[in-house]
């Protein structure tokens, strides 16, 4: 037991959970604790530019690391400007705990400077959230608060911390143990439900592993590899799973869905056994649901008994920590081989000539730079490198990126899939390459993105945590503009940025980083390549071809086995 | 859609009843009534509502309720499994000429006067649900001047076959 403050609390309880980093602002009703930051900790603040930027950057570090990320903010604005981030932490299952200042406790309730509810504006999107109005319980809630986001289904918690409650004493001792009599999230999985599932694999004749972001989130992506291979099983992997099972592994057949290829949603659709592990079956997957793999009977693993069910029946549920449960998969599976020879190599073939016949694929230009190739450029500019991590913003580019990009290591694209959250590629850049010293951390973004959160370019510079955003720029909303020419007869509405405002080279410029510009796809190797070897935050302003859009496409509400490909002038 | 009575255990915490409210909100779903008060614990309230949704979605819910930090228990009080009772307090105009037959309409419905003016009457009636809607039916040609019920309240029956089955346990 030590006397301190509750300000120098909350930092000792960040200390003792093995923090290393936070992001935030300093504000008001938050100023005890930053003094306490004054007077000394171990854990490293980030000064942000926007409490988004520093919602975000504490995602990518969670994403990066595999470990909580952590963002403090004053109350009111402070807290409010999180809420985008805690919603996409939401969505995608990232762990990340948000500390707040609130007024003082006697003030609470009555509208006064700053003051806004925020457990209330949060409380749909948090896993749990705490008002702290008495110091004494400050501990046990900062434990609780940890133990939440990393347990079960991983995801955002808030805590809400009076000023009073900040500047008050009390003795301080950090609690060994949560208590918690409702939060039990499940740790085994049922042995009779796992031999099921390896019964229905090993009589499959048409089997696809369906894998997504639990996958990263429940550290299994081991045991994942170990399952593919030991049974032959060919897999498809979300926008959330990429990097959960090599890219360039053979039985990865890459990416269903709305821009996934044409191979992957028909492996997924036409199976007759879907096994599908931390995914779940997000409607940007299965199209229209009716006739999404209608002749497949469907395993669910899922650590979350909630998704287990609630867009597609499973016929074999499987709830509990992925880690385990496909541990045990994979060991059922290989006794029933030994007396059984699987069923599914007329299937593997299959797949193999859809993937040759159907890839991904774009009209290729001297004259005017493609945004595929900015990716594909990068790809090979940095292939063979293990030390590469990538983050994208929300639209075209993001979906580009997906397709091109080959990520053999875990936790390396990371992304934002369920909020869908423009802006989110940089901030998340600068957590990762906070979690990540020694990576080479790229942002590929739109131009709509970067205008989103380019002020926290000042906090890469800044704060030594040097990243590369490549801007694909193609002066629109792309995205929305692809809509809009496929399904709302080409009216442009409020879609065109312009390729030249802003000076995206200038700005970088005035962010204390480099700022480059490739114009002709002669010159964008040599421009991406500088930027990266550069030693310092760089923006590449690719000038891009605006009229590109981005295929394959389901169109909303389509069956996902009724691909749009891209229209191609000349054969490729 | 149909008609479901839930029951929820839950720590007694600020905020704990509206993170369970909030799952049928956001659904688009009213809840019909609540109730909730303490229980055999200090630390524990037991929460009672009645809904309108659909069968798929009121699964979805009670999973998503059984994943808040704050709940201990979940579960669907199924009709022929669950007593059922709930509280209502009525005032009917009742002059003079009308105290007489609206006392005896009340002994036989089994409600009690709980107070008794010059120009009004109030009942107090504890019951089944559909025991207070006859009821009310019967006094309603009175003039009904002001109704209040509780929101039904409900246990498992000690009889039923389903006894003691624990709440929504992960499938």
């Amino acid at each position: 037991m030590t006397r301190m403050l509750g300000s120098d609390a909350i930092l000792r309880c960040l200390e003792a959970e093995g923090v290393e980093v936070m992001f935030g602002i300093p504000g008001g009703a938050i100023l005890p604790t930053y003094d306490a930051i004054a007077r000394g900790t171990t854990v490293r603040h980030i000064l942000c530019r926007h409490e988004q930027g520093a919602g975000h950057m504490a995602e990518g570090y969670a994403r990066a690391s595999g470990r909580p990320g952590v963002a403090i903010a004053t109350s009111g604005p402070g807290a409010t400007n999180l809420v985008t981030a805690i919603a996409d932490a939401w969505m995608d299952s990232t762990p990340l705990v948000c500390v707040t200042g609130q007024v003082k406790s006697s003030l609470i309730g009555t509208d006064a400077f700053q003051e806004i509810d925020i457990t209330g504006i949060t409380m749909p999107i948090v896993k749990h959230s705490w008002l702290v109005q008495s110091v004494e319980e400050l501990p046990a809630v900062m434990k609780a608060a940890f133990h939440i986001a990393q347990t079960g289904r991983q995801g955002p918690v808030l805590i809400d911390i009076a000023k009073d409650v900040q500047e008050a004493e009390l003795d301080f001792s950090y609690p060994d143990k949560v208590d918690l009599p409702g939060w039990k999230p499940p740790s085994k999985v049922n042995a009779r439900q796992v031999r099921e599932a390896a019964k229905a694999i090993l009589e499959a004749e048409r089997p696809i592993v369906y894998a997504g972001g639990g996958v990263l989130n429940g550290d299994a992506t081991r045991e994942l590899l170990t399952l593919v291979e030991s049974a032959h099983l060919p897999s498809v992997v979300t926008l959330m799973g990429k990097s959960c099972l090599p890219d360039s592994h053979p039985l990865n057949y890459g990416m269903p869905g709305m821009h996934g290829s044409k191979y992957g949603n028909w492996a997924l659709n036409k199976a007759d056994l879907v096994i599908s592990v931390g995914a779940r079956f997000d409607d940007r997957v299965t199209g229209k649901l009716s006739a999404f793999a209608p002749g497949a009977k469907v395993i669910h693993f899922d650590i979350d008994a909630a998704e287990v069910g609630k867009i597609r029946h499973a016929e074999i549920p499987v709830v509990g920590p992925l880690k385990l449960a496909l541990a045990q998969l994979t060991d059922e599976v290989r006794a029933l081989r030994e007396s059984q020879p699987p069923k599914h190599e007329a299937w593997l073939r299959q797949l193999d000539e859809w993937r040759a016949q159907y890839p991904y694929r774009y009209n290729h230009s001297d004259t005017v730079i493609k945004p595929q190739a900015v990716v594909e450029t990068l790809r090979d500019l940095t292939a063979g490198r293990d030390d590469v991590i990538w983050t994208t913003g929300v639209g075209q580019h993001q979906m580009w990126a997906m397709q091109y990009l080959v990520c053999d290591r875990p936790r390396t694209f990371i992304t934002s899939g369920g909020l869908g959250t423009m802006g989110y590629g940089i901030p998340a850049a600068i957590g990762a390459k906070a979690a990540r010293p020694d990576a080479t951390v790229i942002c590929i973004d739109g131009d709509g993105c970067f205008q989103m959160t380019c002020q926290e370019l000042a906090t890469a510079a800044l704060e030594g945590l040097p990243i590369v955003t490549v801007v694909v720029n193609n002066g629109w909303l792309g995205m929305v503009r692809q809509w809009q020419e496929l399904f709302y007869a080409e009216r442009f509405a409020q879609t065109h940025l312009t390729h030249q405002v802003p000076d995206y080279a200038g700005l970088a410029e005035a962010y204390g980083c480099a700022g480059f510009v490739a114009e002709t796809p002669g010159e964008l190797e040599g421009v991406l390549a500088e930027a990266i070897n550069c030693g310092r935050s760089a923006v590449v302003d690719a000038r891009c071809d605006p009229n590109e859009s981005c295929y394959p496409m389901v169109p909303a509400g389509a069956a996902s086995v009724d691909t749009i490909e891209a229209p191609l002038e000349v054969p490729n | 859609m149909s008609e479901h009575t839930i029951s929820v255990s839950l720590e007694n915490k600020p905020g704990a009843l509206a993170r369970v409210s909030q799952l049928f909100s956001r659904r688009g779903y009213n809840i019909q009534s609540l109730a909730v008060g303490p229980t055999e614990s200090r630390d524990i309230s037991r929460l009672t509502l009645r809904v309108d949704c659909s069968e798929h979605s009121l699964e979805q819910i009670e999973k998503q309720i059984h994943k808040l930090v704050n709940v201990l228990r979940v579960a669907e009080l199924r009709p022929d499994e669950a007593v059922e009772r709930e509280l209502e307090l009525i005032t009917v105009a009742a002059g003079p000429e009308h105290r007489a037959d609206l006392i005896a309409l009340s002994q036989v419905a089994g409600a009690t006067v709980a107070d008794i003016g010059r120009e009004a009457i109030t009942f107090e009636m504890v019951g089944r649900p559909e025991q207070l809607e006859a009821f009310e039916e019967l006094v309603r040609p009175y003039g009904v001047r002001e109704l209040v019920r509780t929101g039904r309240i409900g246990v498992r029956r000690p009889s039923s076959a389903r006894r003691g089955q624990a709440a929504t346990s992960p499938v």
